[in-house]
C-alpha cells in the first residue's frame, strides 16, 4: 500500500488509488469537473492540477496514481496559479448568464469561482457563440450547450452506465459541442441523472426548471419508495416562501443521494418524478362513503368496534389487510396490537401483475417494504382476496385495509361485496375507488411526512426522515395505531418512530442490535442468516 | 497627539426665564405673526394681489404635490425592452434580497430561447414593503425601479395593496381594490 504526504499530511491508500481520493480522505477536497467517482476517468478538464514534488509540471490529481513518498501540495502558489488559469480558459465562451440559469446557486463554476478564480478575466475578443440556446434534448432533460465546459460526464454516463449511447462531442478547437448523437432521444430510464452530473447549468431539467430557485430549497434525506431497491434520495422541498401563495407543490424535486451498497450516485426517472405523488390526489379529510367526515368520529368508531370484539371475544373475527408499503416501525405496531393483543385475521400481500424491472436498479417489486413485512408479520399469513372472501360471506366483524386500492387490483365487484358483508375502514394517503367504497376512509400520512424505516428487498434497513408536516388532517399510521392501543388501554408509550424501531430491534431477530444512530442516513444489512425472506421478496 | 478639548458650560436660567412666561410670550407673537400675515396674503389672493407670494407653508395635499427629490423611492414599476415587453428575466433575487418578504414571481420559460425566462406572475405586496430599494439594487437587468413618483397608496383592504404584474408594467393605473366599496 502506497504511503503518501499530502499538504503535509501522510496517508496510506489501496494501490491504484487517484491522488483525488486519496486527498478526499484526508478531507481535502480538490477542485474538478470532469472527475467522477461513478464514472470513468477523463482528465480533459484540467481543474483538478497539483504540484507534486520532483515534478516539473502540474499534474491532474484525478489521473496520476498515488505512489508510496509522493509528495504532493494541493495549495501552493503553482498550483493554485494553475487551477485559476484553467478556470480563466473554461469561462472564455462561457455566457455567465446566471441570472436565467437553472442551475445558479449549485454550480461548479460559480463556485469555484469564489474558491479559485476571483480573476479579472484578460480575454475581450467576443465570445463564441454556439448553434442554439437551450432547447429539449428528451422527456426529462434540457440542453444548453453554451453553457457547457465539455467535461463529457454526460457522454461517460451514457456511454458507461446506462450503455445507451445518446451523447457525443462533435467538432473540433473552440467549434466543439455536446450534443446527441442524430436521430436519438435521451429517453432512456435513468436520463435525468445527467443533470446531476452535469457540473454547470448545460443540462437542466424540464421538470424543475424554473419552478425554484434551488437556495429555497430544504433537503431531507430520505428513500425513495418506488420499488424495493429503496434508492437512496434526498427530498428538495420549498421552505422559504411562507408568502408564496397557498396550493403550490410543497416537494420541488427529488434527488439521488449516495449511497454505495445501494444505488451508487444514481435513480430511475420514474422513481425521480415519483416526488409528485407526495402532493396530488391527496386523501386529506375522513371521508365517510366518499363524503367529508369527522376524523375523531371514524378514530372512535374503529377504536370501539376493536375493544367490542375483544370483550366479546371476536377478535379473532377482525380483518386486517396490512400493506408492504408501511414502515416497518408501523408493521410492528400492526403485529403487536393485531397479532399479540387481538390475535385478529391479518394479511399484508395481495395478487398485484408482475411490475417492469431491469439489470440495473429498477425492480418487479414497487412496494418499498415487503421483506420488512415478510420479516415482522411472517410469510405464512393468508393473502388479501382470503380477507375479502371472508368478509364477503360476513364471517369478519370489521375489515381494515391499510394503502391498497382494492378496487384496483381486486376489482370494485370484490370490493363492493367485501363491503356489503362487513364494515370496511381504509387507511389510505390517497382518494381512489377504494375510500370512496368504505365506511370510513382515514387520511394518513405518507413517507415524505413522518419518519420510521424502510427494508429494501437486499435486505437493509434504510432511514427516511420527515421533509413536511403531513397534509390537512392525515398523521402518520403509527400514531393512529398508537390510539387504538390507547383505547384498549394496552399501556404504549411510544412517542416516536425512533422509540417504535428500539423495541422492534429487540424483539425481532433481523434487526437485531441496530439502532436509530447505527442505521444513520446510509442504513444497515440484516445479519447474515435473515436475508432468505428478503432474496424471496426479490 | 492629545486631543482638543473644548469645555461648554451650560448657562444656569434665571428665575425670571424660570417661570417660562417670556418664552411663551414669545412664541405666541410668532404664532401670531404668521396667522395675520397668512391672513393678509390669503385676503390678498381674493382680491387678485400678491399672486407670486404662498399664503401658507403647508402642501395642500391631494390638489397639490410636493416636489420629490429625484432619488426618492415611490410605488415600483417594471422597465420595458423596446419590443414592449418586460425586462424582467424572472431571476428572483429581488424576492430573495426582499428584507420584508413582500415580493412573489413565478417563472415561466420564455418562447424567445435567447431570453429563456419570464415571470408568469409577479406580485409586490405594498403593505408589507419597507420601502428599502434593495430589490432595485439587486436586480441585473434594471428591470425593477421605484422612480414612479407615486405615493397615493391606500386600498380598503389587504388584498388590494398587492400590485400585480399589470400594474407594475403600467405605473399609470390606480392599484385596483376588489373589495373597494362604490361611492356612497
Ligand atoms: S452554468 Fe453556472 S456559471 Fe454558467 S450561467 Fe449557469 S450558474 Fe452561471
Ligand atoms: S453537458 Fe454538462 S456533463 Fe455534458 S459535457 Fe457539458 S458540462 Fe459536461
Ligand atoms: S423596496 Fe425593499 S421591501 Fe419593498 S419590495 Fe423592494 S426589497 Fe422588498
Ligand atoms: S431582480 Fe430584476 S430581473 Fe430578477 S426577478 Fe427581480 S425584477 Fe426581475
Ligand atoms: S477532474 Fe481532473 S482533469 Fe477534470
Amino acid at each position: 500500500m502506497p504511503k503518501l504526504t499530502i499538504d503535509g499530511k501522510e496517508v496510506e491508500v489501496p494501490k491504484g488509488t487517484r491522488l483525488i481520493e486519496a486527498a478526499r480522505k484526508l478531507g481535502i477536497e480538490v477542485a474538478h469537473y470532469c472527475y467522477h467517482p461513478g464514472l470513468p476517468i477523463a482528465g480533459n478538464c484540467r481543474m483538478c492540477l497539483v504540484e507534486i514534488e520532483k515534478n516539473p509540471k502540474l499534474q491532474i490529481s484525478c489521473h496520476i496514481e498515488a505512489a508510496d513518498g509522493m509528495v504532493v501540495k494541493t495549495q501552493s502558489a503553482l498550483a493554485k496559479q494553475g487551477r485559476q488559469n484553467t478556470l480563466e480558459f473554461l469561462l472564455l465562451n462561457h455566457p455567465v448568464d446566471c441570472p436565467v440559469c437553472d442551475q445558479a446557486g449549485e454550480c461548479k463554476l460559480q463556485d469555484y469561482y469564489m474558491e479559485h478564480g476571483l480573476h479579472d478575466p484578460k480575454f475581450d475578443d467576443n465570445k463564441v457563440r454556439k448553434s442554439k440556446k437551450a432547447f429539449p434534448i428528451g422527456p426529462n432533460v434540457m440542453l444548453d450547450t453554451e453553457r457547457c465546459i465539455l467535461c463529457s460526464r454526460c457522454v461517460r454516463f451514457t456511454d458507461e452506465i446506462t450503455k445507451t449511447h445518446e451523447f457525443g462531442i462533435f467538432n473540433r478547437g473552440d467549434h466543439s459541442e455536446v450534443g446527441l448523437v442524430p436521430g436519438k432521444s435521451l429517453d432512456n430510464p435513468y436520463s435525468a441523472n445527467v443533470v446531476d452530473i452535469c457540473p454547470v447549468g448545460a443540462l437542466t431539467d424540464r421538470d424543475f426548471r424554473f419552478k425554484c430557485r434551488v437556495w429555497y430549497l430544504g433537503k431531507t434525506p430520505s428513500v425513495c419508495t418506488g420499488c424495493s431497491r429503496g434508492c437512496n434520495i434526498e427530498i428538495d422541498y420549498d421552505r422559504l416562501r411562507p408568502h408564496k401563495k397557498a396550493g403550490h407543490d410543497r416537494i420541488m424535486r427529488f434527488k439521488p443521494r449516495e449511497n454505495s451498497e445501494v444505488n451508487k450516485w444514481w435513480i430511475c426517472d420514474a422513481g425521480r418524478y415519483s416526488y409528485k405523488l407526495i402532493d396530488h390526489g391527496r386523501l386529506v379529510a375522513a371521508k365517510q362513503s366518499g363524503i367529508d367526515a369527522s376524523l375523531d368520529a371514524a378514530l372512535g368508531e374503529v377504536a370501539g368496534l376493536l375493544a367490542k370484539a375483544r370483550e366479546q371475544g371476536r377478535s379473532g373475527r377482525i380483518g386486517v389487510l396490512a400493506s408492504p408499503d408501511m414502515t416497518n416501525e408501523e408493521l410492528f405496531l400492526v403485529r403487536q396490537l393485531f397479532r399479540e393483543e387481538l390475535s385478529a385475521a391479518l394479511a399484508f400481500e395481495m395478487a398485484e401483475p408482475a411490475g417492469h424491472k431491469d439489470d440495473f436498479l429498477i425492480t418487479a417489486d414497487k412496494h418499498p417494504n415487503r421483506a420488512g413485512a415478510r420479516e415482522i408479520l411472517g410469510t405464512g399469513l393468508a393473502k388479501g382476496e382470503e380477507l375479502l372472501a371472508r368478509a364477503a360471506r360476513g364471517d369478519l366483524v370489521a375489515l381494515l385495509v391499510f394503502h391498497w386500492d382494492i378496487a384496483a387490483l381486486a376489482g370494485a365487484d370484490r370490493l363492493a361485496a367485501a363491503a356489503r358483508g362487513a364494515p370496511l375502514y381504509v387507511f389510505a394517503t390517497h382518494e381512489n375507488r377504494t375510500t370512496y367504497a368504505a365506511r370510513f376512509a382515514l387520511p394518513v400520512a405518507n413517507f415524505a411526512e413522518q419518519s420510521g424505516t424502510f427494508t429494501n428487498c437486499q435486505g437493509r434497513v434504510q432511514r427516511i426522515a420527515k421533509a413536511v408536516e403531513p397534509l390537512g388532517e392525515s398523521r402518520p399510521a403509527w400514531k393512529i395505531l398508537c390510539e387504538f392501543s390507547d383505547a384498549l388501554r394496552l399501556g404504549w408509550t411510544h412517542e416516536s418512530a425512533e422509540s417504535v424501531f428500539a423495541e422492534l430491534s429487540a424483539s425481532v431477530h433481523a434487526f437485531a442490535g441496530m439502532s436509530w444512530q447505527t442505521l444513520g442516513h446510509a442504513g444497515a444489512t440484516w445479519k447474515q442468516g435473515q436475508p432468505q425472506e428478503a432474496a424471496a421478496a426479490r | 497627539m492629545a486631543a482638543n478639548v473644548k469645555v461648554l458650560k451650560r448657562r444656569e436660567l434665571t428665575w425670571w426665564e424660570n417661570t417660562f412666561l417670556p418664552s411663551i410670550y414669545a412664541g405666541l407673537v410668532i404664532t401670531s405673526r404668521h396667522f395675520f400675515g397668512n391672513l393678509a396674503i390669503h385676503i390678498s389672493h381674493v382680491f387678485g394681489l400678491r399672486k407670486k407670494e404662498r399664503g401658507s407653508t403647508t402642501y395642500q395635499y391631494p390638489e397639490e404635490k410636493r416636489p420629490l427629490a429625484h432619488r426618492y423611492r415611490t410605488r415600483h414599476r417594471l422597465m420595458k425592452r423596446d419590443s414592449g415587453e418586460t425586462r424582467c428575466v424572472a431571476c428572483m433575487l429581488c424576492e430573495t434580497i426582499c428584507p420584508a418578504h413582500c415580493i412573489a414571481i413565478v417563472a415561466k420559460e420564455h418562447p424567445d430561447p435567447d431570453i429563456e425566462k419570464m415571470p408568469a406572475s409577479f406580485d409586490i405586496d405594498l403593505g408589507k414593503c419597507v420601502y428599502c430599494g434593495f430589490c432595485v439594487e439587486v436586480c441585473p437587468e434594471d428591470a425593477i425601479r421605484m422612480d414612479t413618483g407615486r405615493l397615493d397608496i391606500a386600498a380598503y383592504s389587504r388584498g388590494g395593496m398587492i400590485l400585480n404584474f399589470d400594474h407594475l408594467m403600467n405605473p399609470e393605473l390606480p392599484v385596483l381594490d376588489p373589495a373597494k366599496p362604490v361611492a356612497r
